[in-house]
């Protein structure tokens, strides 16, 4: 008779399926997990510890960085805890394009989970057709900050600036002319607005694509269903937020529960779980996906019949504008503070949390009264979901592991900090 | 349906009284602090009595309260030579490891968690101190919350906090064999060492950092009425 052993073995740093720089130690019987010991950090840039160091309005650009994936949701999080230490409230019009693109945040990151999560589950198509359509999105962040990704769009106060009444055009190229060029463009001969409109329009047909590729397909349920069941108390106990916790039926979401920005003045649904398996966190967030493009369209029409200021008229926080800056001494002296030394919060603490498209995304800011932050505590999401892990891939064999990394929609940025 | 928060804090109050807490609102936030021999206690409570009903730890982490209010820019006497140069202080960026500053402060680490609950739909943030002398000691709340065991982890790792009971506490985001706790304020924000790939050896060697510490903005501690005001109303409202 064969002499039975396990083995340990080595998933990542480097592995496509470990979504960044995961690196799991799993302990094998055979092809069941015993045990699994994520090791994090590999990613650890310290964004703690390098915003105590800095002025506040400078670390808003790390929040992009965080979740690479949710970038402006994060954003939000900080910017919303300084404007509740500072007492100040960003103007509806800013609330609303927050609300906005918090949503089209949201689609981002749940079409690169979407894409991802069918890739490591061998449903290659997926990934094409999502970033399609992230491809419009990211133009939308480009269009409004003038990058695709690390935006840094949102201010304590507001927004950096209104909306653009022009969306940027493809260009003749070998690739793209004649009638290819004029569908490319059909969208974008209008506002941000009229294109923003068009894709929510056009959104849910695409979202029927996605599900007859997955909602029904055989080997999709094989590789989903039933694996990473939690139930709704283990949930609890282990500190899911977002998609997590709903998949496992506890209908909790901050955007109703604990309404910020426009939230409650915009109409959605929040779609739960029933078995809190991998393929019920994959129907809420295709769900979710819906509901935010539902959102966008109220968003939309708000926005177009609301114009008015996206920033606080203080310049003590917000810079004043450049044609005023070029003659008032005033403005000239506010500007010079503002970016060399910032604002002073007053001494105190809070705790502002969002719902990101992962969870709930919280900052906890300390001030002793200065211009930079005492200690900047930032909560993610995936860091409570990737702590399961051992709990969650006990007992299921290997292949499985790929599946429950890919449902926690594991990103790596705000994991490690 | 959602509860009060003047509603919570008598709940709080009257459930631990005997236990000295103290119940703090700021910002529309509740804060209890609680004394280290009692957090463990307390914490069950907050958790099984039902009405409280903390079902979640969302969030903990330590913080350190070395240097806290210490500005490096006076930036209200002014002498005859002008506002001062806005270098004094020793706030991370201003040292390397050579020179890291002598630490002896009391209550200097104390340890904050967020709660939630579902139930009530409210927030909480509890607070304790460690110990003051010698290692800073913290009963683990694993066992309440399990969520608490890779936050815990990580303050650990970062600030250096002990968590009694804890059932695995390792090192969580930093290297492997790193010396010492990076999110201490006695820790210098350049750190302590770097890696680079040597040709010679064909590997990846440590060696002491290269880079000078450098500091971009002083830190300086305004009494500005401006943002004093709002702050004092919603303590109060």
């Amino acid at each position: 008779m064969a002499e039975i052993r396990n083995y340990t073995m080595n998933f990542g740093p480097q592995h496509p399926a470990a979504h960044g720089v995961l690196r799991l130690i799993l302990e094998m019987d055979g092809e069941v997990v015993e045990r699994a010991d994520p090791h994090i950090g590999l990613l650890h840039r310290g964004t703690e510890k390098l915003a105590e160091s800095k002025p506040y309005n400078q670390s808003i650009g790390y929040m992009d960085r965080l979740d690479y994936v949710s970038m402006m949701c994060n954003e939000h999080a900080y910017v919303r805890a300084i404007e509740k230490m500072l007492g100040i409230e960003a103007p509806p019009r800013a609330q609303y394009i927050r609300t906005l693109f918090d949503e089209i945040t949201r689609i981002l990151n749940h079409l690169m989970w979407i894409g991802t999560h069918g890739l490591d589950l061998g449903a290659m198509t997926m990934f094409l057709y999502a970033f399609r359509e992230r491809e419009q999105l990211m133009d939308c962040y480009e269009a409004v900050s003038g990058a695709r990704m690390h935006a840094t769009y949102y201010r304590p106060g507001g927004v950096y600036r209104d909306l653009p009444d022009s969306m940027p055009k493809y260009k003749e190229s070998p690739w793209r002319k004649g009638e290819a060029l004029k569908d490319s463009n059909a969208w974008r001969e209008g506002s941000l607005l009229d294109f923003i409109e068009a894709f929510a329009e056009d959104f849910p047909s695409r979202v029927d694509e996605y599900e007859t590729l997955l909602t029904d397909n055989r080997i999709w349920k094989q590789r989903t269903v039933g694996i990473g069941v939690v139930s709704p108390e283990r949930a609890l106990q282990l500190g899911f937020t977002g998609p997590m916790l709903r998949g496992s039926g506890i209908a909790w979401d901050l955007r109703k529960k604990q309404p910020y920005a426009a939230y409650d003045q915009v109409e959605f649904d929040i779609p739960v779980g029933a078995n809190g398996d991998c393929y019920d966190r994959y129907l809420v967030r295709v769900e979710e996906m819906r509901q935010s493009a539902r959102i966008i369209r109220q968003c939309v029409r708000w926005l177009k019949a609301n114009p008015g200021p996206v920033m606080v008229d203080d310049h003590k926080v917000a810079p004043p504008k450049r044609e005023k800056m070029k003659e008032g001494m005033e403005e000239l002296i506010h500007h010079f503070k503002l970016f060399t030394e910032g604002y002073v919060l007053p001494e105190g603490e809070v705790y502002s949390a969002v719902e990101a498209p992962k969870g709930e995304f919280g900052v906890y800011l300390v001030s002793d009264g200065s211009n930079k932050p005492f200690r900047l505590k930032l909560r993610a999401p995936g860091f409570a979901h990737l702590a399961s892990m051992n709990e969650m891939a006990k007992g299921h064999m290997l292949a499985d592991v790929v599946a429950i990394i890919g449902t926690q929609d594991i990103v790596f940025g705000e994991i490690d900090r | 349906m959602r509860l009060s928060l003047t509603e919570l804090q008598q709940r709080l109050e009257a459930a631990f009284e005997a236990q000295q807490v103290h119940v703090e609102r700021a910002y529309g936030e509740l804060t209890m602090t609680v004394p280290v021999e009692y957090w463990l206690e307390v914490a069950r409570g907050l958790r099984d009595r039902e009405e409280l009903a903390f079902e979640q730890l969302i969030d903990l982490c330590g913080v350190d309260y070395l240097g806290y209010g210490e500005a490096e820019w006076a930036v209200e006497d002014v002498t005859s030579e002008g506002f001062s140069r806005a270098v004094e202080g020793e706030a991370v960026g201003r040292f390397d490891w050579a020179h890291r500053p002598e630490a002896d402060v009391d209550q200097r680490f104390a340890v904050v968690a967020h709660l939630t609950s579902i139930q009530h739909n409210v927030r909480l943030r509890i607070r304790t101190f460690a110990q003051p002398n010698g290692l800073p000691l913290v009963p683990s709340l694993v066992g309440i919350w399990n969520s608490a065991n890779w936050f815990e982890r990580e303050a650990f790792d970062l600030y250096g906090i002990a968590f009694e009971g804890h059932p695995d506490l390792r090192r969580i985001l930093t290297d492997y064999g790193f010396v010492g706790h990076p999110m201490r304020k006695d820790f210098p924000l350049i750190g302590n060492v770097e890696v680079r790939y040597d040709e010679a050896l064909g590997r990846v060697v440590y060696q002491p950092v290269s880079i000078e510490p450098r500091v971009g903005v002083a830190k300086t501690v305004r009494e500005d009425s401006r943002y004093l005001r709002p702050a004092q109303e919603s303590k109060h409202g």
